[in-house]
């Protein structure tokens, strides 16, 4: 059984997804709309990567030893760079760890099923549902941005 | 003068409700109406008492003219005349034959039309010339503006070199014709207003729930009502509309009252149950209430399940908030709550309206929602008595939000539905591709970013102080002084902002220019000149006209983009944008409402009669070809889209919006200040609600419409993508 790597997994993208929030809100402070979104998005990636916690104890006893995770993860987002675009760019990076979170999410959803474990299943069908808003929050804005950023900006 | 407050008790017009026949009839279409017998009275009974303000010394007999016009400080619309004596302005009356005021006035009108003769004013253009300012003539101001605007849009991607800003002083006509210059003409998004601060809740709370702007309830619905439900609103700030509930509670069958309002204000004083919320919990209150009708089954179930969407949602976010919970919250006791319950529960026809208090505070559009899911549940829409109201704060707002210069498309229009964009197109006869609708339209502090950030280049502000009204004033400054930054200011005076400008234009102010205003309850009267701007001041419709010509605006057959060349015949051509869309004017003229009342939108020229309520029928603007927006998360503002708002199969229904309340994540309890308001020249320590009441309104400052939401200009964490302004960076940077 792996399903505790994958747990972790999703729990270490979840808790850097939130950090990522964290940073792009510090790194872009002068954007009028971050602070708020940022910080509550922010809050709302770590309480998910506790929810896991438990599932992660409760699966480890059974899950046999194996270095492929650690080899899945890989760093999406490495700091805010300035401007316009960097902030697009930042976003981007957002994106596509947040796209980490939400199809690890559905493996795991796939993988409660398979275990039958009701609870897990709730709680990453709780975490996608969140996950799809923080997405559709990224694309919302990065939309908005990228007019300006790539056509006007010198 | 008389002392305006203190006037108020030996003055009073108590009034009791019509009876059920003549509300029967109120809710009949205007036609019907005018065939029925007269002996059944259809108009409001509220009494008419004319209120004259007159300078000392003078008498009305002395007034050479009076000329038609409407308050340039309240958004509700009181019509008024403007006494005029040697072409200067002596003073205003009210009109006693208008809708909304019956006669009545704030006592602050007498200082909202022109001071033309008090010698602050800007009489000719300027320049800066060696880094100061130099007056000129308009040629050689105009031709600067319009050289650098030429320069701009020469490169690719110029359009997102200009941006525009406005404020309140702008008339109808002004705002949609300067919506066409830069959606059509210069075709960039970067339009917005001061009605971000405030407006942009109320519009974006409508939207969300019934699919469209625009106030469903009329004014006359505080004559039928038996509740009124004033929420976190000091109401007494719009004098005319707090009078004519006052009169109602002196008469017989008086409504009962509810306010919620963290302070002891005078409205909070005259209700029968006052809630005094801590503030930025307003979400967890209204969960409470709207538990309370449910559990206690005091909901319209046959309305609920034929004309709205979300209940089952509703129900279970709102089982998480019994009294006890929301009290605790909230701080206020649980028998309060479930006293306001017991009124809201039970009342036959309910008014509601928002303002303040829950709008420039922790999650305000979800907070607001709260409110229309208490008139949803209830069926408390479209029939007489039974009306809502997300209040603006000033003059402008309304008209500015339907003509898209606030952060819309003109019209009520959607962004995001490709039909509306082409019925622009079609009516301006450009390229659809012309018309920027890849995003929504700019909101103001992203045009302040831009222009930070050097994107923006040319920035036009007319009628609006930014420097002193924006949140992040030596940011603000900063960046319109910069020397990247071509800044144009139009406006009145020398503010701080025209201080910092390139070029500053001398305007007219309000009773100088003809146009129209949208009042609250959608109403639009006309202004008619009164007096003459000083100097070689111009009316705000002649400058945009004027850059229009300068700039060579041409439509897809070479012909002029602008074809109007003053208010009236803008106005048509803002008929011709309305037609067919909830704001719909086509039946409106000037001629209709030069001598008698203001008419409420839609109207068109079948019916003849505006409609007094939107929604009657509980038939909603929430279809796909027709709502103003496919919606947006509240919590984050990130957009549904076409495919999931259609795929909810709305078919005229309306959105009951369920939210759990949040915390600010702003939120401070420590007892320091948060920033030193520079306005009120007091400490604030709490964002989450503000009062107008607080700030000393000096009269003399009240010409510049733009001081009545100075003071406003805090936030919450409200973060739906469309009111973003924020304090916390200025904690930060304290």
């Amino acid at each position: 059984m792996h399903l505790a790597h994958y747990l972790r997994l999703l729990h270490r993208s979840q808790t850097a997804l939130a950090e990522a929030f964290r940073e792009i809100r510090r790194g872009h402070p002068h954007e009028p709309d971050m602070y708020g979104v940022c910080e509550r998005l922010a809050v709302q990636c770590r309480d998910q990567a506790r929810w896991l916690e438990p599932f992660v104890r409760r699966y480890e006893p059974w899950t046999s030893p194996s270095p492929e995770p650690e080899r899945l993860h890989q760093p999406l987002f490495a700091g805010t760079r300035p401007g316009g675009l960097g902030l697009l760019r930042d976003l981007h990076d957002l994106y596509l760890l947040a796209t980490e979170c939400d199809i690890a999410c559905a493996m795991i959803a796939q993988g409660a099923q398979g275990a039958r474990d009701d609870e897990l299943l709730d709680v990453v069908r709780r975490c996608g549902g969140e996950l799809a808003v923080q997405l559709l929050w990224l694309r919302t804005r990065m939309r908005h941005a990228a007019p300006q950023a790539l056509v006007v900006a010198y | 003068m008389p002392e305006p407050i203190a006037d108020h008790g030996g003055r009073r017009t108590p009034y009791g409700p019509p009876g059920g026949v003549e509300r029967l009839a109120a809710a009949l279409p205007g036609r019907l109406r005018d065939a029925l017998p007269a002996e059944i009275g259809v108009g409001s009974p509220w009494p008419v008492r004319v209120d004259t303000y007159l300078d000392e010394g003078v008498t009305e007999a002395d007034v050479d003219v009076w000329v038609q016009n409407v308050s340039a400080v309240q958004s509700s619309g009181d019509a008024l005349d403007i006494a005029v004596r040697d072409g200067r302005i002596v003073g205003v009356r009210g009109r006693g034959v208008d809708r909304v005021n019956h006669g009545r006035i704030d006592p602050r009108d007498r200082h909202g039309p022109s001071t033309a003769g008090d010698g602050t004013r800007l009489t000719r253009p300027m320049i800066r010339e060696d880094g100061r300012l130099v007056e000129c003539d308009w040629d050689t101001a105009m031709g600067r503006i319009a050289g650098r605007s030429k320069e701009l849009l020469e490169a690719p991607g110029g359009w997102g070199r200009l941006g525009f800003y406005t404020g309140g002083r702008l008339l109808l006509e002004e705002h949609y014709t300067l919506a066409v210059i830069a959606k059509a003409g210069i075709a960039t998004p970067h339009v917005d207003g001061s009605t971000r601060v405030g407006d942009a809740t109320a519009a974006a709370a409508l939207t969300a729930s019934f699919g469209a702007d625009g106030q469903p309830g009329s004014y006359t619905d505080v004559d039928h009502c038996d509740a009124i439900a004033l929420w976190g609103q000091d109401m007494a700030e719009s004098r005319v509309v707090w009078e004519r509930m006052l009169d109602r509670r002196l008469g017989p069958r008086p409504p009962a009252m509810i306010a919620v309002d963290p302070q002891e204000t005078q409205v909070a004083k005259e209700a029968d149950v006052h809630l005094p919320v801590r503030s930025g919990t307003n979400v967890a209150l209204m969960n409470a209430l709207l538990h309370e009708l449910i559990a206690g089954n005091r909901y319209d179930a046959a309305y609920v399940a034929r004309h709205t969407l979300g209940f089952a949602e509703l129900c279970r976010v709102v089982e998480a908030y019994p009294p006890k919970r929301a009290a605790e919250i909230c701080a206020v006791p649980a028998a309060l709550i479930e006293q306001a319950a017991e009124i809201l529960g039970s009342c036959e026809r309910l008014v509601s309206t928002v303002l303040p208090g829950f709008y420039r505070s922790n999650q305000a559009t979800a907070a607001a929602c709260q409110v229309n899911n208490l008139h949803l549940l209830r069926g408390m829409l479209g029939r007489p008595g039974a009306g809502l109201f997300q209040m603006t704060g000033r003059p402008a707002g309304q008209h500015a939000r339907e003509t898209g210069a606030s952060g819309e498309l003109p019209g009520m229009r959607n962004w995001e539905n490709p039909d509306h964009v082409r019925e622009l197109a079609e009516l301006w006869n450009v390229d659809l591709a012309a018309i920027p609708h890849w995003g929504p339209p700019t909101h103001a502090m992203q045009i302040f970013r831009y222009a930070e950030q050097g994107s923006i280049r040319l920035l036009w502000i007319s009628a609006a102080d930014p420097v002193v009204s924006l949140p992040h004033a030596d940011r603000v400054s900063k960046v319109l002084g910069s020397e990247e930054l071509f800044l144009v200011v139009q406006d009145l005076y020398l503010t701080e902002t025209a201080r910092l400008a390139d070029v500053v234009l001398p305007a007219a102010g309000w009773g100088e220019k003809p146009g129209t205003v949208t009042g609250a309850d959608r109403t639009v009267h006309l202004c008619e000149r009164a007096v003459e701007p000083p100097g070689e001041a111009r009316a705000d419709l002649d400058i945009f006209l004027d850059y229009a010509r300068r700039m060579g605006f041409r439509d897809r057959d070479g012909a002029p983009l602008i074809g109007w060349h003053d208010a009236e015949s803008a106005f048509e051509a803002w008929k011709a944008c309305s037609k067919g869309r909830p704001c719909d004017c086509t039946g409106i003229t000037y001629d209709r409402l030069r001598g008698g009342s203001g008419v409420q939108w839609p109207c068109t020229p079948s019916t003849g009669h505006g409609a007094e309520r939107l929604y009657a029928g509980g038939r909603f603007a929430t279809d796909p070809g027709v709502c103003q927006s496919f919606g947006h998360d509240l919590a984050t503002g990130a957009e549904w889209g076409a495919e999931c708002y259609c795929a909810k199969e709305p078919h005229g229904r309306a959105f009951l919006h369920a939210a759990h309340y949040e915390p600010s994540s702003e939120a401070i309890g420590d007892g320091r200040p948060l920033y030193w308001d520079p306005v009120s020249k007091q400490p604030i320590y709490s964002v989450a609600t503000y009062s107008v009441a607080t700030v000393p309104v000096t009269l003399d400052a009240v010409p510049d419409t733009e001081t009545t939401e100075v003071g406003g200009a805090g936030g919450g964490a409200e973060a739906d993508g469309v009111v973003p302004v924020e304090v916390s960076q200025r904690l930060e940077e304290v």
